[in-house]
Order: structure tokens, then sequence, then C-alpha cells
């Protein structure tokens, strides 16, 4: 049984001459919290494009624990337990809160193309919905339409149901983006509370939450990891700060 | 919708939801009306009940997983021709004659929905026109078997259940059709509060975030693509049964643009949008028929124009739209 | 039964009046994504400009075909100042339900004017016929009409890569939100760009009077020859639209004479298979 719950060899894409990732190499062990940094355009989220299958690798390999999974379908990694987050959300307007997290656990329990008997036989995957609805604080609103919930709370939807699918490594893209500094409280409350069980990734720009959850930083700069440690060794590594501190002189100038 | 702590537990809310409401047993039995106080036009209601068979089976793939079709009549048409030929050969039993076109359209529409599923937009659209076009003329050339031009002869369909008659008042093709209308509505809406009822909507709502919560997103548009056909099969069988003929014009372009706008009238993904935006094009239809072609074209267009311009939900959502209002009014 | 020739002659005479008349849906539909079925509406436009112009005022047929373009320009122009820009981020079933009901307005206002039997036309006398050339009889109007059209070809292309506008184009068809960014005006690129296939399709129709004829059911009939070689040409790719066009009219022309029972069948099945080798259309991105 491997120790690593996540690991590329050698991963490669390019756009014609634009080169979004060469030769990616990472090694993810089982429950480490793990961070992402890097300034736009590095390549972040392609990364997470291509381990979970939406983007198609020219090169390399992906392996989930054991199982090799460059070959598979997006779906099927998720059911091995790769689950994503989305930058923006990506949620179901016109269902309600339960409606949409109580779909991914039909799905992970692989009831959904049940299309003879009615959603209400199907207690149990509603209660574990409403479960996860309530532990990220969302059951006074689980009733509401995603649309007409606070940017916030919608978040939270999204990384509700990402845990409807049980994931096993978790692939979390800016989780907090966008989210106004009144409603991150129970956002980062939700992401310290993951389980110890998980894998974590996450791509952060905010340095606060980079230091508070993350026990590693990987940072990726045009396509490539540059360097890879612990938070206070990058906030040290003089490389990293050139990226930042060049990129901060660039914009003050622009 | 109330925010507030919800003193009903999940499951009971979801349950109330999926209750028949008033208004639904209220259409049903308005469904019934056209025996007592309509019994001249028995004919058209049986065709405006076979018609809106063949829409709703339209709204599950258009209106709840988002496919747009230009072709679904060729399921239609195969069902239609099956129980036409099978009458034909000697056995005119109405129900074998469901069963089969069932079977074939079913069938039919299984084959084709693993090209479908792999198409979006302007190509989707073009991939579905061009399935129901081949059909069309491989029905026109095979005149043999088809009947060509001319349409099938020599249909004569049983008693049903061996007992009712068609009569030609129209008072068992009505019956027959409602009958049928209302057995495969009961399935209909069976699927659409089930799981994958809500995995259909999913993937209308966001295709996207489908398969990144683990569906099988192919897997769920082929089986209710299957589905949709074997319905519209069913319904082109009841209306070679009940007319006793069958022409090249069940399987048209025209019949499947004209079931286009009657959903988009009625309103998508409401289950009744598809049944009441039938009635009511082809009861104007019918009041319109001394017009000229042309012209009722003129009037459609105008139509289809007002509809997504000014009521993009169709009749239904318009009205939906306005009981909000009055809502938040009280 | 005519010659292997002649048939490809006339399936490339086909062949470059479809490209006339699908261009500018290629064009448009690439770079905004706009389904635009009511295309055709302009091309039957322009057929019954000319002919109004030639039959009831007695202008010389060449002298309508410019007439021809602007009056589509100018409708299309029209249309999509009040209607069309409002339905960009719309859905494609919105988009093909608003243009659909503009071709059945089309079709039945056609039809009320003019009625709907073919409008009977006279070609002017240094059309007709034929000419020997090396040895073969060329119907003369085809070969106007594939003078004509390439010389447009031409011109097309000249714009397209050598001009601003032309690079304009590229780059909205290619990318919008970076056209955008880089402050190309969009939005009056695609007015233009909209015009100009309009009229170009107009133009096709006046042309194709003498070849197809002229009813007001045009703007439906040759909407599906048009779809076909927009979607199989593959969406904003001026070159796939001419080789799925010649691919079409050649087609089309050798079934009609040597296969005419399956005919028709044959383009639907070959645009099928072509679709599911390539959904992006032949030149087609993505």
């Amino acid at each position: 049984m491997s120790a690593n719950a996540l690991a590329t060899h050698g991963l490669n894409k390019n756009f014609g001459s634009l080169v979004v990732a060469s030769d990616i190499a990472l090694v993810l062990p089982q429950g480490v919290r793990y961070a992402l940094i890097g300034p736009n355009g590095a390549g972040k989220t392609t990364l997470i494009n291509l381990m979970t299958g939406m983007l198609q690798p020219d090169g390399g390999r992906i392996v989930l624990g054991d199982d090799d999974i460059t070959a598979l379908p997006p779906e099927e990694r998720v059911r091995l337990g790769l689950v994503r987050t989305f930058q923006i959300n990506q949620l179901f307007p016109h269902l309600t809160a339960l409606e949409s997290v109580t779909l991914a656990v039909c799905e992970r329990r692989k009831v959904a193309r049940t299309w003879w008997r009615q959603l209400t036989a199907y207690g149990d995957e509603i209660d574990e919905a409403y479960d996860i609805l309530a532990a990220l604080s969302l059951a006074p609103v689980c009733h509401r339409l995603t649309r007409e919930l606070a940017y916030g709370q919608q978040r939270l939807v999204e990384i509700a149901l990402a845990l409807a699918a049980k994931p096993k490594v978790l692939l979390l893209d800016e989780p907090a983006a966008g989210v106004p500094r009144e409603e991150s409280r129970e956002l980062f409350a939700a992401i310290a509370g993951l389980s110890r069980d998980i894998t974590v990734l996450f791509i952060e720009h905010d340095m606060d939450l980079v230091f508070r959850f993350a026990s590693r930083v990987i940072v990726m700069v045009g396509g490539r990891v540059l360097v890879e440690g612990t938070p206070a060794e990058i906030a040290a590594d003089p490389r990293v700060r050139a990226v930042y501190l060049g990129k901060a002189r660039h914009e003050a100038a622009s | 919708m109330t925010s507030e702590a919800i003193p009903v537990r999940p499951l009971q809310y979801l349950q109330a939801q999926m209750r028949w409401r008033w208004s639904e047993a209220a259409f049903w039995l308005a469904t019934l009306l056209p025996f007592v106080l309509t019994p001249n036009y028995l004919v058209l209601a049986s065709q405006i009940a076979i018609t809106a068979l063949f829409v709703l089976s339209l709204d599950l793939i258009l209106g709840y997983a988002g496919i747009v079709s230009l072709g679904h009549a060729a399921y239609f048409g195969v069902g239609a021709y099956t129980a036409g030929l099978l009458s034909k050969w000697g056995f005119g039993e109405p129900l074998t004659g469901l069963l089969a076109a069932a079977i074939m359209a079913g069938l039919f529409g299984y084959l084709t929905s693993f090209i479908v599923v792999r198409f979006r937009h302007l190509a989707l659209i073009m991939i579905t026109l061009g399935i129901g076009l081949v059909l069309q003329e491989a029905a026109n050339s095979a005149s043999w078997i088809t009947g060509g031009f001319d349409g099938l002869q020599g249909i004569h369909t049983w008693p049903i259940l061996g007992k009712f008659r068609l009569d030609i008042y129209g008072y068992t093709a009505y019956g027959y059709s409602l009958a049928g209308l209302f057995v495969v509505f009961l399935v209909a809406r069976r699927i659409i509060h089930s799981p994958f009822g809500l995995a259909l909507r999913g993937i209308r709502e966001n295709g996207l975030r489908m398969p990144a919560i683990g569906a099988p997103v192919h897997a769920h548009i082929r089986t209710i693509y299957t589905i949709a056909a074997i319905i519209a099969g069913i319904a082109g069988a009841l209306l070679a049964e009940t007319t006793e003929t069958v022409s090249l014009e069940a399987l048209g372009f025209q019949r499947s643009a004209d079931e286009l706008v009657m959903l988009i009238l009625g309103g998508t993904g409401r289950l009744y949008g598809g049944l009441i935006g039938a009635a009511v094009y082809m009861v104007a239809r019918d009041q319109f028929s001394g017009l000229n072609p042309q012209y009722w074209y003129f009037w459609i267009g105008l139509l289809l124009i007002a509809v997504v311009t000014l009521l993009p939900n169709g009749i239904l959502g318009g009205l939906a739209h306005l009981a909000r209002r009055m809502k938040v009014k009280s | 039964m005519p010659s292997v020739f002649g048939v490809l002659f006339d399936g490339f005479a086909y062949g470059m009046l479809l490209f006339l008349m699908s261009v500018g849906l290629s064009v448009t539909l690439g770079m905004m994504n706009f389904v635009n079925l009511a295309h055709c509406s302009f091309a039957m436009l322009g057929g019954y400009v000319a002919i109004t112009l030639m039959n009831a005022f007695g202008w010389p047929f060449l002298a309508t075909l410019p007439v021809a373009f602007i009056a589509a320009a100018a409708l299309s122009v029209v249309l999509e100042r009040i209607f069309f820009r409002r339905f960009y981020n719309s859905s494609d079933l919105d988009q093909c339900l608003l243009t659909i009901g503009i071709v059945f307005v089309s079709i039945a206002t056609a039809a009320y004017i003019y009625g709907t039997d073919q409008q009977p036309m006279q070609l002017p006398h240094y059309l007709r016929g034929s000419i020997a050339v090396m040895g073969l009889d060329l119907p003369v109007y085809r070969l106007f009409l594939i003078a004509t059209a390439l010389l447009i070809t031409v011109v097309l292309v000249v714009t397209v890569e050598t001009t601003r506008f032309g690079a304009q184009v590229r780059a909205a068809v290619n990318n919008q939100r970076m056209a955008r960014g880089l402050g190309i005006n969009v939005d009056g690129l695609f007015a233009a760009t909209f015009a100009l296939g309009s009229g170009l399709a107009g133009l096709g129709g006046a042309l194709a009077i003498a070849m197809l004829g002229l009813d007001p059911q045009f703007a439906l009939t040759y909407l599906i020859y048009v779809l076909i070689v927009v979607s199989v040409g593959g969406l904003g790719s001026i070159s796939g639209s001419f080789a799925a066009a010649m691919l079409l009219g050649f087609s089309d022309m050798a079934g009609k004479y040597y296969v005419p029972s399956i005919g028709a069948f044959l383009i639907y099945l070959v645009m099928i298979v072509l679709l599911m080798w390539r959904p992006a259309g032949l030149f087609g991105r993505r």
C-alpha cells in the first residue's frame, strides 16, 4: 500500500508554443496539507485540471494511491477519491442546496441512475446530505435555491459538493476567492475541520490561509515547480521573494 | 421560499414538494370534458392527446437534459410505421402494437444515443437534424415497405382490450389516446421525481460540474434519450392505430419543428408545459385551418419571436412568474 | 447522361454559390456564436430585390447585383441592432427559435407579395447559351457565376489576410475576450462583419435565381445546405466553408445525376459521418 495519496510523474502540457506545464513531478504523502502558490498564469489551475482529467496531458503519469489514473475519465477519478472544487463556483443555480448535495451523494452511492423509484425513498442519502450541510452551518438555508444564497454560502456549497463525494484527496482551487471577510469565518472553519484522513492541496493567494493551514508549500512559476518546503522555508527563500517582489514591483508600475 | 429554521425534516419537505397538487387533478379532470362538452371535436382531441405525448417525450430530453433535437420525429415515425406494419401484416391488436413500437423506437433511440451524446451546440443540432432527414429519405425510398408518398394502406385496428371498437365519432380513439397519455405521464412524473430526474436537472443546470461529482453524464443522457424515444414511439403507434393510416409526415422535419414550437410555447422543464403547448397550438391551428398555410406560418413566426423575446419560459413560466409576483405582494 | 466533366462543372458552380451564401454565417457564428438560422432569408431577399428591379423596373441584370448586396446588408444591420444583439448571451435554443421565427415571417411575407410560384427570369442575351472552350461546351452563365464568385473569394481572402479590418476579424474569431482586451471594438466589428456576410448571402441569392430558381421556400430549402456547409467546414473558417461548399456542391450534383433515387439521402449521411469524424468541422478549432 502506497503511503502517497497522489503522485505525478513528468506531467507535460502545451498549447502550441505555450507551455503550461513542464515536467511536473509531485509527491503528496497521505494526510498532509499542501498549499500551491505562484503568480497568475503559473499553471496552478491547469495542474488541477490535468490531475482531475479535465485536461489531457501531452506526457507523464498520474498515480492515485496505487492506481495509475492517467487514462481514466474525470468521473472515474472522482469515484476513486480524487475530488476538486472550482475557483469560480460551479453550482446548480436552480437546485436547492439540499438537492445539489443529495445529488452528489446519490451519484457516489451509484443510485442516481434509478428512474423508477422516488427520491423520497432514499432517506439515508438525504440525511447524509443534510448532515454535510449542517456541519457547514448551511442547515437553515438548505431549501433555498442555490442562486439565492449569499456568495460565501455558495462557496460553502461548493465545498459541500466535494465532501459529498467522500474524497481521499481534495484539491481546492482558491477556496476563499471572492469571499468577503465577514463571511469567511465559516469557510476557514470548514477547511480547518477537514478530516485528517483527507489529503488536501489548495491553491491560495491569501498568505494568511497558507500559514494557518498548510504544513508544506509548493511554488509554481511559468508551468514549472520552482521550490517546495515548509511555509517558513518558503517565506525565507530568496527565489520566491524575487518572483513575488518582482511581480509587486511590476504591479506598482502599471 | 423562507429560510429560517426548518421545523420539518428534509425528507418530509421533499415529500411535500412531490405531492400531487390540486391544479394537476383539475387538469386531468378537465381532459374528460371533451366527452361531454365538445363531442364533435373528439377526433381533434385524440390528435391533441397523441401530440401532447410526443411533446412530453421531447421535454424529457430538451427541458430536463438540455439536448436540442431537431429530429425527434424520427422515433415517432418508427413507432408509427412499426405499429402500422404489424397491423397491415395481419396482427392488429392495438396493445401489442404499442409494445412493438416501443421496442423498435427504443432500439433505434438507444443506437442513435451513442452518436448524439458526443455532440453539443451546432454539431448536435445538425446531427439530430441529419438523422431525421436520413430516416425521412430512407422511408421515402423504401416505398415498397412504407407506401412512400401515399402512405401505409391496409391498417385495421382490432378492438381495444377486445371490447372497444374504433368509432367514427372518436369516442374510442380519444379514450384510448387519453389513457395512453395518462399512463405514460405517470411514468414520466415518476422519472422526474427520482434520483435520475435530479441527475438530469443537474446536467441541465451545470454539465461541467456533473463529472466533478462523479456522475457518468454520457450514460445518463443515453438512458433518457432511449426513454424519450420509446415514449415518442408509443405516441406514433397511437396515431397509426387511431387513424389507421401512416404517412411520411409522421417522421418529417415539419413534425419535429412543430413539436419544438409547442414545447416552447407551453414552457420547457415543467412536465405540463408540453401538454398545454400542444393543446393551445393545435386548437389554434384547427380554428385557423381555413387560413392559407403561408399565413399560418407568418403568425407562428411572430409568435416564436414574441415568446422568445417576452415570455422566455413559455405559458407556464409566465404563469409561475405571475404567481410569484402575487405571492410577494400579499 | 451528361459527361463527368459537365457534372463536375455544374458541381463547381453550385459549390461556389453555396460558398457565397454560407461564408457569412460561418464567420459570424465563429465570432459571436450567434446561431442565425435566418441567414438564408437574406439570400432570398437579395433574390427578390434583383427580380423586382429586373421585372418591374427593367433594370439590367448586372446592375441589380450590387443592389441585392446592399439591400441584404442594410436590412441585416437593422435587425442586428434591434433584435440580435440582445440575444448574444442567450441559449442556442433561444437563438434558434428567434431566427426560425424570422424565417417563417420572411417566407410568409414573400409569399404574400410575390405568390408561391417560381419567379420568371430572363438572363441578358450575353449570358445565355454556351461557348466552346477547348472542345467542351460550357454554359456561359455557369462560367460567369464561377468567375464572379472566384473574384469575390479572392477579394475576401485578401481583405482578411492583409487589411487591418481582416486582422481584427481573425482576432475576434479566435478569441473574443482577448480581442476586446486589446481594444478592438468587437461590437462594431461584428455589426460590420454581419452586414458583409448577409450582403454576400444576398448577392448569392440574386446569382442563384438563374441556376436554382426562386420561390418563398428558398429561405428554408437552402438553409439546410448552408448549415451543412458551415458545420462541416468549421465555424469561423473561410477556407473551411470553401472546402465544404465544394464538397457539398459536387456530391449533390453527382448524386442527382448518377443515383437520383438516393441522392438527398447521401448528403445527409456524408454530413453525419463527417461530423462524427470531426465534430468541430474540417477546419474548425477545438
